[in-house]
């Protein structure tokens, strides 16, 4: 058995179409040609695309890695080739705005392509991913000469992009940031300075790359206030758009790393590399942050995507794996024993996997259709409230989705067993693939820093308002419902709820009082709002999917499977909110109660 | 010249089938479906032929239920010009497809018919023979190679013994085998295109065809489940064993 990835594409059409139907954020005229036939073919390609082409690299790249030779860095064997087709299948440019070539997707079927991607190769996708994420924030702030000189050939995929904040001394604390970026009096600027951990930051996948770098100009502010930022090309374009001299930026090596080894981790260094000023001088950091914002929510896919592999991964191995008879009498007496799905444990696993997945799916599925609001909402009213949501989401969808996905990939090395650990299985490479997501983008703990810090008490917590009118609607909606289970599962969401609005409270009280409470309170609460996030999501899934069967339906199998997870997410998941809010409740006492030098 | 690629839909090549429990054929009710593998390279060697300046104009058709619209779209979104699906909620058998794909051809007047070798559904390999019989073309079965020259092509087949050539003249018949070139992935661009590129709905009654089968299937069942093998120790017992099942003397 080893890696085992098929789109899980009709999960995919039930969050896409039937999940959140004719709700949230109203219908989208502007992606009106986007009928479910055609972003169901897009689909169906991105999945033969992703599954033919760069699973089968996903487990040699790991073993190969990146390499560096004389300051060029090669990406593993294959990579080239598969980039090349995903290019030229017009797949680097699926978001991107068609003016500038890009064919314009909504995010919601962009971000079940990108789950595909990640999925079959996390390595590969932070290549496109980086360039889509660096065209970003030139749409959004560079002046239109730069856009006109980068982003055509930046959309197509012939050029990359990346994003170069850290500094060996700077990684969360942007301010301490030392690059300097001088004015060369022709209006462009010499950058010099040394960033680490620069995904993407070389290799030989494009001609050319473009670095979105962060710098302090001279008489810059210090702190935050004093970031700018500037495009600085590797190789200086020429006035026809080829690729001229190359401009002092160097590979000084490579990281050597647990995992997401394909993908090139590169330390650069510039010594007076020209650059253009993106936006305005000091304003560099919020410039970034329009990119880190899209990037984060990408982040929380990728965790989606490798959590989806283990777990089919899982699933195959505990059909196939013979091992002690089933604790209800033997399942399979034609076999020496019997596969080990049989036994509940595995089941545990299995479930808590599927549960973890399919719930990330449709909270992630929710926050793409506020992205796609956001951006093209019939009024200002319904493009605030999705921009509310949007930034209420962004930091739960790239934290709960990473800690879960790395969850999920641990779980899947359980259920092989020893077999788990030994590398050709391919299995443990997800585990070491999933922890980077916890990681970059602003740690996870950061993420839960932003929630509580920025996003729960700003504008009279306005950010959260959407999130819980939702949940409160759809509470009073299904109150109606005669059916049991889900009569059952509404009543544990409505709990699950109530210690979320009181835990809200509390939170915003005792932070006015003192802020380390919010900081202590920080983890526990997003993954409270996680939970109702994903519970909302999988009541409305049972609900459907109850009425489905009842209207009678040739796809049994699949509602059916919907509510056998929806019961196990509300009967096995969903009681972690309660841990998450007693130890809200008990507040930041025993957490600080050691003094640092005690430990 | 104009290349007409007829397409089906079948059970996608990764799904392993499974018998209906009533025993009436394979249960396709939630399965994924896709364009037959073989087809896949017939419409590709259409589009490398337009792409060389040969061909001008790709159609692609299909016989059966609407859902192979799907199908033909993938194939628009290959690269094929316009599509024709002629409708039958009902099993067509490769003669009733050879007779509406003779008229579809004598309406289209192609230089090429280009066809699978077989569908990997029934595994006929039949129907691109009996166009060719109704039509009167000439045929080139099993290609790896097609070369069009002037107003003939030559066909390289792949037959038991290697390799055989021949040269027809055209219009004729090609079905394709598996070497005969790698299949391209639609692109997003070209998916998006496909949407709007003409497809056309007709009927078997249109043509004047009489589609109704002329066999009756008595049972479809799962082929017999391999009996787990036995290790022998060496040649010896091997022997002993071949023995006593009668296999040699
Ligand atoms: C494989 C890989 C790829 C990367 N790609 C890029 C890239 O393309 N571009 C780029 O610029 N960077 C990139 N990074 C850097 C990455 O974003 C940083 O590593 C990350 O932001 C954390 O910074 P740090 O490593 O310096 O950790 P630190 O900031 O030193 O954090 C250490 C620990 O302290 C915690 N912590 C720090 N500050 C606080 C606080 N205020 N409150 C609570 N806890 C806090 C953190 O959560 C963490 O647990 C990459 C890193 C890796 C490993």
């Amino acid at each position: 058995m080893a890696q085992v990835y098929e789109a899980p594409l009709r999960d995919m059409r039930f969050v896409l179409h039937e999940l959140f139907e004719g709700e949230d954020f109203g219908d989208l005229p502007h992606f009106g040609e986007f009928t479910p036939d055609l972003t169901d073919a897009i689909l169906d390609e991105a999945a033969r695309l992703t599954r033919d082409v760069l699973l089968p690299l996903n487990a040699s790249g790991d073993a190969e890695g990146c390499t560096i030779e004389n300051g060029v860095v090669r990406t593993p064997a294959g990579f080239r080739d598969a980039y090349a087709q995903f290019r030229d299948g017009g797949w680097a440019a699926l978001s991107s705005p068609p003016e500038w070539g890009g064919q314009g997707l909504p995010e919601t079927v962009n971000k079940l392509v990108e789950e595909m991607i990640c999925a079959a190769n996390l390595s590969f996708s932070l290549y496109p991913g980086l360039t889509h994420g660096a065209t970003t924030a030139i749409l959004g702030h560079a002046s239109e000469d730069l856009k006109r000189a980068y982003l055509p050939k930046m959309v197509s995929g012939e050029w990359g992009g990346t994003m170069c904040l850290t500094e060996a001394h700077c990684g969360t604390d942007l301010g301490l940031l030392r690059t300097r970026a001088e004015p060369r009096g022709d209006g462009s600027f010499a950058v010099t300075g040394s960033k680490i951990f620069i995904s993407s930051g070389d290799h030989d996948l494009t001609e050319n790359i473009i670095h979105l770098v962060l710098a302090r100009l001279p008489d810059a502010p210090r702190g935050v206030k004093g970031i700018s930022l500037f495009l600085v090309p590797k190789l200086l374009p020429n006035d026809d758009g080829t690729c001229g001299p190359r401009n002092g930026v160097a590979v000084a090596g490579i990281e050597h790393k647990m995992g997401l080894k394909a993908s090139a981790t590169c330390q650069l260094a510039f010594e007076e590399s020209i650059g253009w000023l993106v936006g305005e001088p000091n304003k560099g950091l919020a410039a970034m942050f329009t990119m880190m914002n899209a990037e984060r929510v990408s982040v929380g896919i990728q965790g989606l995507g490798v959590g989806e592999i283990a777990y089919q991964s899982a699933v195959a191995y505990a059909r196939e794996r013979l091992q002690s008879r089933a604790l209800s009498g033997t399942a399979r007496p034609d076999l020496p024993a019997d596969p080990i799905i049989v036994h509940p444990d595995v089941r545990r696993m299995l479930m808590t996997m599927r549960a973890y997945t399919e719930g990330s799916r449709a909270l992630g599925q929710w926050v793409s259709r506020a992205l796609d609001a956001e951006a093209h909402g019939a009024d200002p009213e319904t493009r605030q409230r999705a921009s509310d949501f949007v930034a209420m989401m962004t930091p739960v969808v790239k934290a709960l989705f990473t800690d879960l996905a790395s969850e999920t990939a641990n779980l899947g090395v359980q259920i092989y067993g020893g077999h788990g650990f030994i590398r050709e299985h391919g299995v443990e490479q997800f585990v070491r693939d999933a922890r980077i997501t916890q990681l970059y983008e602003g740690t996870n703990g950061v993420q839960a820093l932003d929630l509580v810090g920025r996003k729960l008490g700003a504008h009279m917590g306005r950010y959260l308002r959407p999130f819980f009118h939702a949940v409160s609607a759809q509470l009073a909606d299904a109150a109606k419902t005669s059916a049991r289970d889900l009569a059952a599962w509404r009543s544990s969401l409505e709990q699950s709820f109530g210690m979320l609005q009181l835990s809200t409270g509390t939170i915003a009280q005792k932070a006015l009082k003192d802020a380390e409470e919010a900081g202590a309170a920080a983890t526990d609460y997003l993954r409270l709002v996680g939970l109702v996030g994903m519970g909302h999501c999988f009541l409305k899934a049972a609900r459907i999917a109850r009425h489905r069967l009842g209207e009678g339906t040739d796809e049994a199998d699949f509602y059916t499977a919907k509510l056998a997870t929806a019961g196990f997410f509300f009967d096995r998941i969903l009681p972690q909110a309660t841990a998450a809010f007693l130890s809200i409740k008990s507040g930041k006492r025993s957490l600080m109660a050691l003094p640092a030098d005690a430990f | 010249m104009k290349v007409l690629v007829p397409v089906k839909r079948v059970l996608d090549y990764n799904v392993k089938p499974r018998v209906k429990a009533d025993g009436t054929g394979v249960d396709l009710a939630n399965v994924k479906m896709s364009m037959n593998p073989f087809d896949e390279i017939a419409v590709e060697e259409a589009i490398r032929l337009k792409e060389k300046g040969v061909a001008t104009e790709i159609v692609v058709v299909s016989i059966g239920e609407q859902k192979a619209q799907e199908t033909l779209r993938t194939a628009l979104a290959m690269g094929a010009d316009r599509a024709i699906l002629i409708v039958s909620e009902d099993k067509v058998e490769p003669l009733g497809v050879a007779k509406l794909l003779a008229k579809v051809a004598e309406a289209e007047q192609p230089g090429l018919v280009i066809l699978g070798k077989q569908a990997i559904d029934d595994d006929n390999n039949q129907t691109g023979q009996m166009l060719g019989a109704l039509l009167g073309w000439g045929q080139g079965t099993f290609a790896s190679k097609v070369e069009v020259a002037g107003d003939s092509v030559d066909v390289t087949r792949e037959v038991d013994g290697g390799l055989e050539t021949v040269k027809l003249k055209t219009p004729a018949i090609v079905t394709t085998d598996l070497r005969l070139n790698e299949p391209r992935y639609a692109s997003l661009p070209n998916i998006m295109k496909a949407k709007s590129k003409p497809l056309e709905q007709k009927t078997p009654a249109d043509y004047g065809v009489d589609v109704t089968p002329r066999l009756t299937t008595v049972k479809v069942e799962e082929p017999a489940k391999r009996q787990a093998g036995v290790k022998v120790a060496d040649v010896d017992e091997l022997v002993g064993k071949l023995k006593t099942l009668g296999v040699v003397a």
